[in-house]
């Protein structure tokens, strides 16, 4: 199987160039990070980050072609030859597949994901219903791998103002919190033209999640609660 | 050589939940924390913890702390130190508590309580019916807390590097640890981090074994650190292979399955572990259950083509309560096998798990070593907590759910001890006097730039893993140990001659892999070592030629120091801080 593989190495390259690799044997289910763990066998130079190998911990999101997803669980049988294998697209590359992912972190820390209680906590667990708990499922699930605003042509644009998909999917995950007594301040916080307006409801979020969770409804129940707090 | 310096009061090695429950306390308590991870911290290991947390709220069955410490120092085959296991017992629930009002959305019951499943070696009244005492969310649990843990750490401005690997500990020549020197992944620069005290909350080192359900960064980093410090390691011997990983593929399939009423299979059909434990059953110890599947495989009742492992069984609990309660493990089953476990059973076999053994500490997360008569003298400035350390709550064998109750406790405690030893340890200690840890430590780097042939780290690793599964598994003699031993010397020598193809200094993965690789044969050798010495079988060490527990000779814990792969032992401490303590009696469930 062929794979066309980014490479950049700021120390010897004066630009980023493709580089292809043939793997013999493709066992049955391999994923695409098997493929490039045996790719960095025979070429240890190849930098990419991975940990878990199973979904859970949001390391190895690239670019399989052109299409944002984790390495692990893409199975290359899937995959269209040769495979192109790039960055995420839209922040700054440090090497190979590793992207520079602080601006990704900086617009989550921004919306205050940490749940903002006034009154004194009780000596037992705040009872919560399940279904008001059942509004918490496809939001807490996130794996910050960045997928979905790495996506965004909106994010893309303006990593440095727009919260992107990722950190508004958690700006919702404490305002849909029944526990949460900061509604009126994490309001205040997206408005403006920029943190959260810019989403143009493209949808690309939504179609690439790993985890199968939807930013952009996230973000439409942030507008209509909005709304509410308006009239 | 001149090394940037940062100083900060103390310093955290490790982001999973031990590393951000402790560094949370202290930058709470207005002390200066430095947080040094080498991934980002929600991509530490943590956060695939699936089933849960145990603690006697009593949501769902009767239950109390006493009950669960019985438990506890049972699963233990009691190997565990009670004072820990009742201090660990008592604080749960406090602690479970606490990461709900700190936002963790555990799933609920119909009242709004915690929703708690049961799981394995859980009881009533002290060996009683089955108890319900795992706190969870969903099966995505170390997910909830390690998130939440985070978002706390974010709210109290801890300060974080993320991607610095840790290459060793500096040690004055009195004995006191200083802090540590690290590497910027990013750029390949080495930093020296200051502090009056360091905590190791590195994790396991599942990664020792071929087929594990680990992630690939638990290659036990801060275990190796302090072996090289000539700190010993305490009972590595005890290994602990999850009864239900995916079979041949190692993916963890949670005890929660078990837990909401699923069952094991053998080939021909039979509930099997209804003669192994008739009372506990399927939710017996892991060390029970994984120890039958592996004697139904080899006796010819296995499943598959191949009869190489058993199924588990959950269809019956029908496609509401999978969807509900067990989606993350549903996931895993449809994207590694094409399965859905909401119509066919799942095949598993027991896989490597998590690291019993460790660092030596006591119940205030000080790491502790044996001087003269005292068994137990604190290292001033050094502390450990979770699966890189050795408290011992769980001895011989972890009961499913301690672990992340394990982190959560002892973070606090370390944390809590630190701010005293702060207050005691006003000033840096002078950094010259670390001069010779830091020079070892740059030679052991220097050693990776020499560019000659020789072996690569991938394939050293690959024999490494293969060498300890097949001469370390769950079934031990002494023949097979020797030569694992044997073997495993052999591979620390051709790693000293290995080399690397990739000398750049941005992002290179190729030497992080290197000095992994390093703490890797550090702990396997401190695990074979040990289980070659430890004649009885205990928990998760099954000696086929020692089939018994023997409390007369092996009633103690193994320490194991590098220099000359030496060992020593030290006593279980019986005592319970409060309670009467529970003497070793037959372990059967």
């Amino acid at each position: 199987m062929r794979f066309s593989v980014y490479r950049y190495n700021p120390e010897v390259d004066s630009g980023p160039r493709m580089q292809t690799y043939v793997l013999e044997q493709v066992p049955q289910g391999m994923m695409l990070l098997d493929a490039l763990l045996e790719i960095k066998a025979q070429d240890e130079t190849l930098s990419f980050r991975r940990s878990c190998g199973e979904g859970v911990c949001g390391s190895d999101a690239l670019n399989i072609n052109g299409r944002n997803g984790l390495a692990c669980i893409t199975p290359v049988a899937d995959l269209k030859e040769p495979v192109e294998v790039r960055p995420l697209p839209g922040l700054p590359v440090v090497r190979d597949l590793v992207v520079d992912m602080d601006k990704f972190f900086h617009q989550y820390r921004a919306v205050q994901p940490y749940l903002i209680v006034h009154d004194p906590d009780p000596e037992t667990e705040r009872p919560q219903s399940p279904e008001d708990r059942d509004k918490l499922d496809g939001l807490y699930e996130c794996i910050l791998c960045g997928c979905c605003s790495m996506s965004c042509p909106s994010f893309w644009w303006n990593p440095d103002k727009f919260r992107g998909p990722a950190a508004l999917l958690q700006a919702w995950r404490f305002l849909a919190d029944s526990r949460d007594q900061a509604t009126e301040h994490r309001l205040q916080e997206l408005e403006g033209p920029y943190r959260m307006f810019r989403c143009h409801t493209i949808m690309n979020c939504v179609d690439v999640c790993p985890k199968g969770l939807n930013p952009t409804l996230a973000i439409n129940n942030i507008k209509k609660l909005m709304l509410k707090h308006l009239v | 050589m001149n090394l940037e310096c940062r100083k900060f009061d103390a310093l955290v090695i490790g982001a999973g939940g031990g590393g951000l429950r402790a560094a949370l306390q202290l930058s709470q308590a207005d002390a200066s924390v430095a947080v040094v991870s080498k991934v980002f911290p929600t991509r530490s290991h943590t956060v695939a913890a699936q089933g849960g947390m145990n603690a006697a709220l009593a949501n769902v069955s009767p239950d109390n702390w006493h009950w669960h410490m019985y438990d506890t120092v049972k699963g233990s085959d009691y190997l565990g130190d009670q004072d820990a296991i009742e201090y660990m017992c008592r604080a749960a629930s406090h602690l479970v508590i606490e990461l709900e009002h700190q936002g963790v959305p555990f799933s609920r019951l119909d009242n709004g309580k915690i929703y708690q499943r049961p799981f394995g070696g859980q009881s009533q009244n002290f060996g009683g019916a089955q108890a319900a005492r795992t706190c969870a969310a969903a099966d995505r649990t170390g997910h909830a807390i390690l998130h939440t843990l985070y978002q706390q750490n974010i709210q109290a401005r801890t300060h974080f590097f993320d991607e610095y690997f840790a290459i060793d500990l500096l040690m004055d020549k009195d004995g006191f640890v200083l802090g540590a020197l690290v590497l910027r992944i990013e750029t390949g620069e080495l930093l020296i981090i200051e502090a009056k005290t360091t905590l190791l909350a590195t994790g396991g080192v599942g990664r020792l074994f071929r087929t594990n359900t680990n992630a690939r960064i638990n290659t036990g980093d801060g275990m190796a650190m302090v072996l090289r410090a000539g700190i010993p390691l305490q009972d590595m011997e005890f290994f602990q292979f999850h009864p239900t990983g995916i079979a041949g593929k190692g993916m963890l399939i949670t005890e929660g399955v078990r837990g909401e009423g699923g069952y094991l299979l053998n080939g021909d059909g039979e509930r099997f572990m209804e003669r192994y434990a008739p009372n506990a059953k399927d939710l017996a110890s892991r060390d029970v259950v994984s120890r039958a599947i592996a004697v139904e495989v080899r006796e010819g009742r296995g499943c598959g083509p191949d009869k190489d492992h058993v199924m588990l069984k959950l269809d019956h609990l029908g496609s509401e309560i999978i969807k509900k309660r067990l989606p993350g493990i549903r996931d895993t089953c449809i994207t590694f096998l094409h399965i859905d476990p909401v119509e066919q059973p799942i095949p598993v076999f027991p896989t490597a798990h998590y690291t019993m053994g460790g660092i030596p500490t006591n119940r205030y997360g000080q790491v502790v070593v044996p001087v003269k008569q005292s068994p137990e003298e604190p290292i001033p400035g050094l502390y450990a907590v979770g699966e890189c350390a050795c408290v011992s709550v769980h001895g011989a064998n972890r009961l499913g759910g301690n672990s992340l109750l394990d982190i959560v406790v002892f973070g606090r405690a370390a944390g809590n001890h630190i701010i005293e030893f702060l207050r005691e340890n006003r000033y840096h200690r002078p950094m010259q006097n670390a001069q010779d840890s830091i020079d070892r430590a740059l030679a052991r780097l220097a050693r990776w730039e020499q560019r000659r042939e020789g072996e690569t780290v991938d394939e050293l690793r690959k024999e490494l893993q293969k060498t300890m599964e097949f001469y370390c598994g769950v079934f031990r003699t002494r023949d097979v140990l020797e030569q694992g031993v044997k073997k495993m010397l052999e591979i620390e020598q051709r790693v000293a001659q290995a080399t690397l193809r990739d000398h750049s200094q941005v992002f290179n993965t190729a030497r992080i892999e290197a000095l992994e690789l390093e703490n890797l044969v550090d702990t396997g050798l401190a695990t074979v070592v040990s289980a070659l010495a430890r004649e009885e079988s205990r928990g998760a060490h099954s000696r086929e030629d020692f089939p018994e527990r023997d409390d007369q000779r092996w009633l103690k814990h193994s320490l194991y120091y590098q220099e000359q792969n030496r060992l020593d032992y030290k006593p279980v401490r019986i005592k319970p801080l409060t309670v009467e303590s529970f003497p070793p009696k037959p372990r059967v469930y």
